[in-house]
């Protein structure tokens, strides 16, 4: 049985947060970039250039790429052989608060929804952990911000309700999102299981590279043919219309229940960030 | 690209026209949701606002922490249409611009062109960028309520594009 000391973990906690808050993912990078190249709207070709140099500057000067530095998600795969000296949840915490503090980082958490007296500390955080083979802890870090989450949907759709169906809800759900999440975004669907499950899903979608595809073939071409509609939106960079509204489109599937066919679209902004380590 | 220095004024807003991209120079607020939840409660129960905002242009944005060293830390835009219940009382009492990005809603629309004011957005997710914009930041109200206080912040060339006016 491996132990790992809790303070690899705090310290895994913290480097990850930093890292997601300050350095823009590679490949989101290149999307934009790739998008830069392709855009021929001048508002969305000045807006790409700004977004393409902030991730310069947030990178130099150690400043988050988005004010929004969000609400942190984290995701721990624990092996089963091994052993955390002291209590692991409070540990990734206690990460957390360490690298909204060290690193000036915006702490936008509010005490409870409806009593919204931020904590200070940008704690809690929303820790899921799942159990997995092996003697390694994987330990993923989700920043995430507002402005797109508020965009987000979920809908129960009718067992024989079609592809097509689905592919008109995640569509309407970019449109009627308009330029507020902050396009080009990432789309993250989930398809199946139940309510929650099609949620994280969603969710998790987004961590794929966004040049990406299925490996589920018709997965592979609804994820093609949603990402040719959103486009034909001509939404734009930030509303700004053009060729380009959004980067990339990611599903993930589920077996799900003879009575049902839960959908959830999570619409994340042009500055998705996560971070990801195995200890 | 145009330049316009603030404070606005209804003739320069006159001249502006919607998609038009400029540069603004001068001198702002900012205010977010409970900036503004607390600002309406005020002018709702007859008490003195702890800023003028007759004028004013508010920056919707609520800013990282500012480095030592360093005059702001990083402060993008923040979603406008949260601000929507609030912008049409604030704009009867002198509101003259709002910095924010995407869409807003028909009442807001029509309360902003018939007060004469202006909305721009500016460019979401580039809080890093924007902050090498912004020359002074000082916090002048609701400090308890953090990154949501209202700060005076002085900015130059700041990259915003006419929305509504």
């Amino acid at each position: 049985m491996r132990t790992v000391e809790n303070i690899l973990i705090t310290k895994t906690a913290k480097d990850l947060c930093l890292k997601a808050n300050l350095k823009l993912r590679e490949d989101i990078l290149s999307a934009l970039k790739a998008a830069r190249e392709k855009e021929r709207s001048l508002k969305s070709r000045h807006m790409l250039d700004a977004i393409i140099e902030n991730a310069a500057i947030a990178k130099k000067k150690k400043l988050p790429i988005c004010q929004d530095t969000g609400m942190v998600v984290a995701y721990l795969k624990v092996g089963q052989e091994v052993k955390v000296r002291g209590d692991i949840k409070k540990a990734v915490e206690k990460g957390i608060g360490q690298a909204y503090k060290e690193g000036y980082l915006r702490k936008s958490i509010v005490s409870g929804p409806l009593v919204r007296k931020n904590t200070g500390t940008n704690l809690p955080a929303i820790i899921y952990t799942d159990l997995a083979p092996g003697s390694r802890i994987d330990i993923r870090i989700a920043i995430k911000g507002f402005g797109c989450e508020n965009a987000s949907k979920t809908r129960m759709f009718k067992p024989m309700d079609t592809a097509r169906a689905i592919e008109d809800f995640v569509v309407a759900s970019v449109k009627e999102a308009g330029s507020r999440p902050c396009p080009p975004v990432y789309v993250g669907v989930g398809i199946g299981g139940t309510l929650d499950k099609a949620v994280s899903l969603s969710k998790q979608a987004i961590f794929r590279k966004v040049n990406g595809r299925s490996k589920v073939q018709h997965i592979a071409s609804l994820e093609k043919g949603i990402l040719k509609r959103i486009n034909n939106l001509k939404i734009g960079v930030m509303g700004m219309g053009g060729k380009v509204t959004a980067l990339g489109v990611s599903i993930l599937t589920y077996p799900t229940h003879i009575a049902g066919l839960p959908v959830a679209v999570n619409i994340s902004c042009h500055a998705t960030r996560d971070a990801r380590k195995v200890i | 690209m145009r330049k316009i220095c603030l404070p606005l004024t209804k003739q320069i807003i006159s001249d502006l026209k919607p998609g038009e991209e400029v540069l603004l120079t001068g001198s702002i607020l900012t205010a977010r949701d409970a900036a503004h939840k607390r600002l309406i409660d005020a002018l709702k129960s007859g008490k003195e606002l702890p800023v003028s905002i007759k004028g004013e242009t508010i920056y919707y944005t609520g800013p990282t922490p500012t480095r030592p060293g360093e005059v702001i830390g990083s402060c993008g835009p923040t979603t406008s249409s949260r601000m929507d219940g609030f912008t049409p009382i604030l704009l009867k009492h002198g509101l003259l611009g709002m910095i924010g990005k995407g869409e807003r809603s028909v009442e807001v629309k029509k309360a902003i062109k018939k007060a004469g004011a202006v909305y721009f957005v500016t460019i979401g997710g580039a809080g890093a960028y924007l902050s090498e914009k912004v020359k002074e930041s000082e916090i002048i109200a609701y400090k308890d309520l953090r990154t949501e206080s209202i700060r005076k912040l002085v900015i130059e060339d700041f990259p915003a594009i006419v929305s509504i006016g």
